[in-house]
């Protein structure tokens, strides 16, 4: 399936009310999903739809909802309201056991009693599969682990249990596999290979992942569509490229890598062109990148996408240029080197400018400018917090 | 034996309070939960509960009464009166005895714990089960044996005896040292395994950044390591007072009739004497006395944790 | 001497551990002692003859034969109904809970000579005075095994992580089969532990039981019994028996945990 069709199908979803076209539909399909415990709601009114073959990323902070809704589609919770459907076969209400779904979990949950042939086997031993033996062997040779058959999990190292879970899931060929944090417990470097590894493996089995994590990098790597969730509900859809690109609530532009919000006011719209005031400075933003109909909203431009220059210097970059700001802090980290710069209104902004050489590095106290092309710019609603999602635990 | 066994219950583990969903899981019938608790729990009442109403109203019968011609219920309140004013020397000797043993235990088990906790590195498991080893063996038996150790004309008295340390015709057996040493032997492990407990969850790098922060050693112990081990010896120092305070068994076999305590006493009244209304009297006095005492402890101790 | 300050702590500890040790040492000692009378207490002689005959004294062989019959009874009663209200405590939310907790944790906070008075002012007024023996032993004997049994379990099934029965659900084993191919097997250890406990307690119970056995004598009450007018060495040897014997339990658990789960670095 090509990338642009499943964002079509990721872009349908999001707006689409729940009713009426519930055709045959061979994904996961989550429609008004509602999960409240007691006074609190964990998901507010979900709708999604999860193209079968897809990897799929739930993404958001702690207590998004991300692991309630992952739960209520292993059947491990029962949703308070909304429907559940695989494949055009309602799964809402049935047993965890019955459901054609196997999850990693983020503790793996390997079984101690159990030694790793046992554990992969356990839920074709279940079913009364014939020929275990020879499908654990060939489940285990894929993620590598033929030669630990027999020992216990606890005699495993992090990743080798993390591939025992993942096998033990796999085996069974559910419709959906899901994920729940399962690389959260390893460390960086293992994480790095783990989500090289599990993204191979998919690709090889086909089936549909769906993966919740928090950490923004290890969805945007591994899923080709990625769902960011925030207070219960989906903030906004599409593929990693798009959502960073041109993300369309404060939220998504601070969770998702950092974004510089300048407050500004409407100043015209035209029909591909939308003008703002900040602060002075009229900057524009094309009309599609453009989220609000507000008079007054939040222009997001990323750190990355802004040019630094001296005074009066000609620009690379024809497009908003912004004066009057002097370097307050300089980090150099190699590849890049990030400034702080304070701007005429006292608000600071972050640039990273890449170490290609072409251009010298400012220095504490200078006055330089900024510019960056219009159509790297969005307007963002006025009413959204300016630092949501800013705060998020980097993974 | 595991050495969760007579521990104090573990605190409730820090689970993840960013999710809801764990707090609130299995939505299960509460029917199976009383069929599954309802043996045991009719068997506590019935076994534990009832005998303690029993023991209650026993103690209010005419005293006057007898096995023979039978009880009468005369609410003879009296019977906590005369109990007192008999007995008060054995029950004050039993706690006083239970306290000292206790304070003992706690010296003693302490540094074990420590040691166990801190410093037994791979060997802490075999420690910990040689802690509990001894304690197979017979209660009686290993108290005898300490009758023997310290008997007369035994090798720890001619040794304090030479060393000058016991005057020539001195003992240990038969006196309130030998009952205190005794108790404080046997009930040792309910003191041992709380304060490993507590001290073994406590991190080590805590009393490192105590260091750090300018405490000498001595500051460090009382200033993080003792405050954090308080829940384990609060748990220990009562599984090791309640019992130590009933207990009767070291004072008969290594104390004189000098040394008697209230156990002595309600066991004799029961089952020599037939004498229940006082027997049941003192034993509800022993009970309310050590509840109350819990209590008042349990408070200024300032932890709720226990159960 | 530097070594000793630096391992201070660690030395009390092990002397305080010997200290634990001296009484048993008395004991296997005295268990090949050939006394010159009964009165008298001494070492005296070496001799293999109270090994050889355990039951020179009858009395002593039925005693522990006694003891042995109501330790397995009240093991099977407490490690049953135990177990049972432990998974009733930890698995189900329902009202009185509390209560039960506390009802549950009382017998262990409540000295022996109340407990064993308690029963016997029951049994007394329900007029069962001359029926104490056997059965009013086993009956005090689960209950104050019963706490123990629960508290120990508890901790096991509070321990185990939920994920593993999810899991087990997730990967198509039924109610029943989740339970009875994750849940018990991995409580299993827990349950045995709070049998060996259970059988410890009532083995070495003197004081409710003094309280409640009429005219039946368990294996203390028969030590408590010779006490006065000398032991027969033999009871040391029972008493090394039970220490090998419990020692040998406890290290073959260890030794099977260990082989089960050898830690990676």
């Amino acid at each position: 399936m090509s990338r642009l069709a499943e964002q079509e199908v990721a872009g349908d979803a999001l707006g689409a009310p729940a009713s009426g076209e519930e055709g045959p539909y061979d994904g996961l399909r989550i429609r008004a999903l509602t999960k409240s415990f007691g006074s609190y709601t964990a998901v507010r009114s979900l709708d999604l739809d999860i193209p079968r073959g897809s990897f799929f990323a739930l993404l958001g902070p702690s207590g998004c909802g991300k692991t309630t809704t992952l739960r209520m589609v292993a059947g491990l919770e029962q949703p308070t309201s909304g429907t559940i459907t695989l494949a055009g076969e309602d799964i809402t209400r049935t047993k965890p056991y019955r459901r054609p779904v196997n999850t990693v979990f983020q503790s793996y949950a390997l079984f101690p009693h159990l030694d790793v042939a046992e554990n992969v086997a356990f839920g074709l031993k279940r079913r009364k599969v014939k020929d275990v033996a020879a499908q654990v062997e060939a489940m285990l040779a894929l993620v590598e682990l033929e030669t630990q058959a027999s020992k216990k999990p606890a005699q495993l190292s992090g990743g080798q249990q993390q591939r025992v879970a993942l096998a033990r899931a796999l085996i069974n060929r559910p419709e959906v596999l899901l994920l729940d944090e399962p690389l959260g417990a390893l460390d960086l470097k293992l994480r790095r290979s783990m989500q090289i590894e599990v993204k191979r493996i998919q690709t090889e089995v086909g089936l549909t992942f769906v993966h919740v994590t928090h950490d923004q990098e290890e969805a945007m790597t591994m899923a080709d569509t990625v769902a960011v969730m925030n207070g219960g509900v989906v903030e906004q859809m599409g593929a990693p490229s798009e959502l960073y690109e041109n993300p369309r609530s404060t939220f998504v532009a601070n969770f998702l890598g950092q974004s510089n919000l300048i407050e500004g006011t409407v100043r015209r719209r035209d029909a591909d062109l939308v003008t703002v005031d900040m602060h002075g400075v009229t900057v524009s933003v094309p009309a599609h990148r453009v989220h609000t109909d507000g008079d007054r909203g939040w222009v997001g431009i990323r750190p990355e996408k802004v040019l630094i220059g001296e005074v009066g210097a000609e620009l690379d970059a024809p497009g908003n240029t912004v004066p009057g700001g002097v370097i307050t802090d300089v980090s150099f980290v190699g590849v890049s080197t990030q400034y702080l710069v304070r701007m005429p209104w006292g608000q600071e902004l972050q640039v990273f400018a890449q170490n290609t050489g072409r251009q010298r590095m400012f220095a504490h106290g200078e006055q330089v400018e900024l510019s960056w092309r219009p159509e790297y710019a969005f307007l963002l609603d006025a009413s959204q917090d300016v630092a949501a999602g800013a705060d998020r635990v980097v993974g | 034996m595991s050495v969760e066994a007579p521990a104090p219950p573990r605190t409730p583990g820090g689970g993840r309070a960013d999710r809801p969903a764990r707090r609130s899981r299995r939505p299960r019938g509460s029917v199976t939960g009383y069929l599954l608790l309802a043996p045991a729990g009719i068997f506590l009442l019935a076994f534990f509960v009832v005998p303690f109403y029993s023991l209650v109203a026993t103690s209010l019968f005419d005293p006057s009464g007898s096995d023979f011609r039978g009880y009468e219920m005369t609410y003879a309140w009296g019977n906590y009166v005369d109990v007192v004013r008999d007995y008060w020397g054995p029950l004050l000797r039993a706690m006083a005895y239970g306290a000292a043993a206790t304070a003992a235990c706690l010296v003693l088990g302490y540094v074990l714990a420590y040691a166990i906790a801190f410093k037994a590195g791979r060997w802490k498991n075999l420690m910990l089960v040689l802690v509990i080893a001894p304690f197979f063996t017979s209660f009686l038996i290993r108290t005898l044996s300490w009758k023997l150790i310290l008997a007369d004309d035994g090798f720890v008295v001619n040794t304090l005896q030479v060393l000058q340390l016991l005057g020539d015709d001195g003992r240990l057996l038969a006196t309130p040292f030998a009952v205190i040493a005794g108790l404080t032997y046997n009930f040792l492990p309910f003191m041992v395994l709380p304060l490993y407990a507590s001290l073994d969850k406590l991190d080590p790098r805590l009393v490192e950044a105590s260091s750090d922060l300018y405490a000498n050693p001595v500051a460090g112990f009382f200033k993080v390591t003792w405050p954090l081990s308080l829940p384990g010896v609060v748990s220990g120092t009562l599984l090791t007072f309640i019992p130590a305070t009933g207990d009767y068994i070291n004072a008969e076999l290594l104390g004189s009739t000098n040394n008697r305590v209230i156990g002595n006493v309600i066991q004799s009244q029961f089952t020599d004497a037939n004498n229940y209304p006082v027997a049941a009297a003192l034993s509800v006095l022993l009970s309310v006395l050590i509840v109350v005492m819990v209590l008042v402890y349990v408070r200024r101790a300032g932890t709720e944790e226990l159960l | 001497m530097r070594w000793v300050r630096d391992n201070l702590v660690l030395l009390l500890g092990l002397a305080v551990l010997v200290y634990t040790f001296v009484p048993i040492a008395v004991v296997v000692l005295m268990s090949f002692n050939a006394p010159d009378s009964r009165l008298v207490y001494s070492f005296d002689g070496f001799t293999l003859d109270n090994w050889l005959n355990p039951c020179a004294d009858p009395d002593l062989c039925s005693a522990l034969g006694v003891s042995i019959r109501i330790g397995a009874l009240a093991t099977a009663g407490s490690t049953v109904l135990g177990t049972l209200a432990a998974f009733a405590l930890v698995r189900h939310r329902f009202r009185g809970r509390s209560a039960s907790n506390l009802l549950i944790f009382l017998p262990m906070a409540t000295p022996e000579v109340v407990l064993g008075s308690s029963l016997l002012a029951l049994f007394v007024a329900s007029g069962l005075a001359g029926q104490l023996g056997f059965w009013t032993i086993l009956i005090a004997h689960v209950m104050f095994c019963l706490s123990f049994v629960v508290v120990t379990v508890r901790a096991r099934l509070a321990g185990m992580d939920d994920a593993l029965e999810q899991a087990a659900m997730d990967l198509y084993a039924t109610p029943a089969q989740t339970f009875w191919r994750v849940t018990f097997p991995l409580v299993l250890p827990g349950i045995l532990a709070a049998a060996l406990l259970s059988f410890s307690l009532s083995f070495d119970d003197f004081i409710v039981t003094n309280l409640n056995s009429g005219n039946t004598t368990t294996f203390p009450m028969y030590v408590w019994g010779v006490a006065r007018v000398g032991i027969p060495m033999q009871v040391n040897v029972i008493g090394t028996l039970m220490f090998v014997l419990s020692i040998a339990v406890v290290i073959g658990v260890e030794v099977r945990n260990r082989r089960r789960q050898v830690p990676v670095a």
